[in-house]
């Protein structure tokens, strides 16, 4: 039993990670229809960020404004250097455009800053624990879990609260008529950009304060687990992102802490189990858990 | 107030408008009447920005508009509610009119939302409701409301009683006529030629993609030869 609460306390640190990150990613297709296979970048620029204050004497206490900053810049930059001039293209060119985003920022911190990793210090907390009856919880998990639900109510009051907000919902659904209403594509575009790399710059301060390092392709794994996330949820879903992220952290902890350890290393097979499980989720439900009908314009 | 001088506008190879010219003047309720396929949505499209004409010109005010960004037109008076309404499903009632109200200022659009729900009674209790869970009647009035959020000098309105019941059409058709009676100026392509021409000041038959008669609503409705070639009986429903 203690096993378990620790597991299912561990699998929501890891999904709500995954859900920030998905989130921003159904944020961009619900406008744009484009899968941002560039998104994980947005972690690694934090990464770099964090790396560089720290050098220069940073610390844990405004690194996370740093963080963030950062990930909103490269967020909009990334749109407006390359996705506007896309944006009218075939999915597939948007597509095409994101890869090259991704290996365009690889390549550029090998070349620039260098393809090891390079560590900076990690806050002295991190892996501080605490017990609560007979249970050991990770001080990292429950910030994880707060800081993820503090993010959620931010982000639900921007889209049911503000003039921004409902613009972007209703571009989501029908761009054209959002434009009617005298919505200036630009601007939607953009905001939606800087609100994906803020979740993402969120993201990347949980990841980050895990495990204080930055590397050149660190983003794309973390990119993959997103994506999943979001179509589990259904793409374009908001609800669906953060559920398709809770989902799969879940199944991901749960199933390395309880796969069989017969001859050492079948919890490994973790991810293969998850990758199974999805497989046979998309046969039995292909649109996701909560399907988005406007999204079949696609 | 709305000049549209020979336009031609085109979708890939095919073109839908061959120079189509027509003129609104301030205070008057125009028809745009014609076949399926005649072009008349691709016109009000064109005319709101959301379609870029090959060439031809559009003038608001005397200003040339031509290829401006829809909502460029919205902050200069236009409003367009759009074929098969597209208010947004996922969207309360509300959120869809304050979105109408976007150009707006705060105050203004506050004032709005009131006159909104004091005008169309059937919005106000459905106020926070998603718009996909309306009838076809009330998610049209909500599409004219939501257009006039904007407070528009110009409002173009494509088939507005399109699928609708027969009693649900003689209430949009009494808006038309309040709306008219307000001063608005307003531009109608409509199905229900006969019904349309009958308040309208004047209108405009477009065939293939071309204007090929123009008058009164009365001169045209009177011409029972292109009536009975173009249009044919009253119908509903259907479009292109």
């Amino acid at each position: 039993m203690t096993k378990l609460i620790q597991t299912i306390v561990d699998g929501l640190g890891v999904g709500s990670t995954y859900a920030l990150l998905a989130l921003g990613i159904s944020l961009i297709f619900g406008v744009m229809h484009l899968v941002n296979f560039a998104h994980g970048e947005l972690i690694t620029v934090g990464a770099y960020t964090a790396y560089f204050f720290f050098l220069h004497g940073g610390s844990w206490w405004w690194m996370p404004i740093a963080i963030i900053s950062a990930a909103v810049l490269a967020s909009v930059t990334m749109e407006f250097v390359a996705f506007r001039w896309v944006r009218n293209a075939s999915p597939f060119t948007l597509l095409l455009t994101s890869f090259a985003i991704e290996r365009l920022s690889h390549a550029l911190w090998q070349i620039f800053v260098s393809p090891k990793q390079r560590a900076f210090p990690k806050p002295y907390w991190v892996f501080n624990q605490f017990e609560i009856a007979g249970v050991s919880f990770e001080v990292m998990d429950v910030v994880t879990i707060g800081v993820t639900i503090a993010t959620l109510a931010i982000t639900a009051t921007v889209f049911k609260r503000t003039m921004f907000g409902i613009s972007v919902r209703a571009a989501a659904e029908d761009f054209d008529a959002a434009r009617l209403m005298g919505t200036r594509a630009n601007r939607v575009i953009s905001g939606a950009f800087a609100f994906a790399g803020f979740l993402a710059g969120v993201a990347a301060c949980l990841i980050l304060m895990r495990t204080p390092a930055a590397e050149p392709s660190m983003g794309t794994d973390w990119l993959l687990k997103a994506v999943i996330a979001a179509v589990i949820g259904g793409l374009g879903s908001f609800t669906g992102a953060v559920v398709g992220g809770v989902v799969l952290g879940l199944l991901e902890t749960l199933t390395r802490a309880y796969l069989p350890e017969v001859a050492t290393g079948w919890d490994k097979f973790s991810t293969a189990v998850v990758f199974l499980v999805i497989a046979v989720f998309f046969v039995v439900r292909p649109d996701g858990i909560f399907k988005v009908s406007h999204a079949e314009r696609v | 107030m709305l000049e549209v001088d020979d336009i031609t506008t085109r979708y890939g190879a095919i073109t839908a408008l061959h120079g189509a010219s027509l003129e609104v003047r301030a205070g008057e309720l125009v028809a745009l009447v014609g076949p399926n396929g005649a072009g008349k949505t691709t016109l009000l499209n064109t005319v709101a920005g959301l379609l870029r004409p090959a060439t031809g010109s559009v003038r608001l005010d005397g200003e040339d508009v031509t290829g401006m960004e829809p909502a460029s037109l919205v902050r200069r008076g236009l409003a367009l509610v759009p074929e098969h309404r597209r208010i947004f499903k996922d969207l309360t009632v509300e959120e869809n009119l304050r979105l109408g109200g976007t150009t707006a200022s705060k105050a203004d659009r506050r004032a709005r939302l009131d006159e909104a729900s004091e005008v169309f009674p059937v919005l106000r209790a459905k106020w926070n409701t998603s718009a996909g869970f309306l009838s076809g009647g009330e998610a049209q009035q909500l599409a004219v409301a939501r257009a006039l959020m904007s407070d528009p000098r110009l409002l173009l309105l494509d088939e507005p009683t399109m699928g609708l019941a027969p009693t649900i059409v003689d209430v949009v058709f009494d808006l038309l006529v309040r709306l008219r009676e307000q001063g608005r100026t307003m531009l109608v392509v409509e199905q229900n030629a006969t019904r349309i021409l009958e308040v309208a000041d004047r209108g405009y038959l477009l065939r293939t993609g071309n204007i090929v008669a123009s008058g009164t609503g009365a001169e045209l409705a009177a011409d029972a030869s292109l009536f009975d070639t173009f249009i044919g009986g009253e119908s509903s429903g259907s479009t292109s």
